[in-house]
């Protein structure tokens, strides 16, 4: 359990922070294809957004029930990925060639890039998800008492 | 002025690797680690595997550190002084020998940049010239990675999903 911090200052720079990281990380992922970044840095900074909103506001502050809704999401990236690769199946190709995604009015060049798009946000929800997740476990309530206890 | 910054940022990096195994306290150790990956993320960008370096930059001294500081808080405070035993003999005559090993290996390695490297022409230029023209994506380590390569990229994915499904399993008890 992770209580919230006391300092004003901490409190006050978190709410500033948190969007401006969480904007980032969206940049950073939806950038990717045009710079350095991609799906799984964009994943990480967002899910360091959401880990910051509970290391400084708390498990229960409503700042960080983002955070916690989160949680909820495990696997769904995994299943965007494998679900692209599972269209191009459909569309008469080999899993995971973009080529064949069934879009009408695009050429073969923009539904790969629009495939690369769709995956890196699937790769990128997979990450944020998994790394709220093991910050939740680290943190949980019971690991922490067991250790002042014993 | 180059070499310089180069033999500098090498430093670094060595000082900040040996300063994480050998001082006494873990909390430091793990802020050493954190800086000791900045400085590699920086090596990289030297290097000029940029993407490389900003995922260095942010899970190495970022998300690693959070994550070790966060385990080092759920343990009790007197586990976190090490007291090791002094090296043995063998350590002192095995390691260096290993690393005069590794040092004559890498005389065999091509120079940095090479063009005739056999990394440099098997397929890499083929991604290289035609990547735009197929997938419309500018940045080749994204086009590489997320499509001529994409399947690899969903086992990784497969690898992170596993490891925080594992890590719910092992430590969260109830919820």
């Amino acid at each position: 359990m992770i209580r919230p911090h006391d300092s004003i200052i901490v409190q006050t720079l978190g709410r500033f922070l948190i969007p401006v990281v969480q904007i980032f990380g969206l940049y950073v992922l939806f950038f990717g294809q045009y710079g350095p970044g991609g799906g799984f840095v964009g994943g990480v900074i967002i899910g360091a957004g959401m880990i910051l909103s509970v290391l400084i506001f708390g498990h229960d502050a409503s700042r960080s029930q983002l955070a916690k809704k989160v949680l909820h999401g495990d696997g769904v990236g995994m299943l965007i990925y494998a679900g692209v690769g599972g269209l191009c199946m459909i569309g008469g190709g080999e899993f995971l060639n973009y080529a064949n995604l069934e879009i009408p009015g695009l050429e073969t060049a923009s539904r790969r890039s629009l495939g690369i798009v769709l995956t890196q946000i699937g790769v990128a929800i997979d990450v944020a998800v998994t790394v709220v997740s093991i910050v939740f476990s680290l943190s949980a309530e019971e690991v922490m008492e067991d250790s002042i206890n014993g | 002025m180059i070499i310089s910054y180069e033999i500098s940022l090498l430093l670094l990096v060595l000082v900040t690797a040996g300063g994480a195994i050998l001082v006494k306290d873990l909390m430091s150790s793990v802020l050493l680690l954190g800086s000791y990956s900045f400085f590699l993320s920086l090596a990289w960008a030297w290097l000029g595997a940029v993407d490389v370096a900003f995922v260095e930059a942010v899970v190495g001294a970022g998300l690693a550190t959070v994550l070790f500081l966060l385990t080092l808080f759920g343990t009790n405070p007197k586990d976190t002084r090490l007291r090791r035993p002094p090296p043995s003999l063998a350590t002192f005559i095995i390691f260096p020998l290993l690393g005069l090993l590794l040092l004559y290996a890498a005389s065999d390695l091509p120079q940095y940049g090479d063009l005739n490297s056999p990394a440099s022409i098997h397929i890499s230029p083929t991604y290289l010239e035609q990547s735009y023209q197929d997938n419309h994506t500018p940045n080749v380590v994204t086009s590489v990675l997320m499509d001529y390569r994409s399947l690899d990229t969903m086992v990784e994915t497969v690898v992170i999903f596993a490891s925080g499904i594992a890590c719910a399993l092992l430590l969260r008890r109830h919820t």
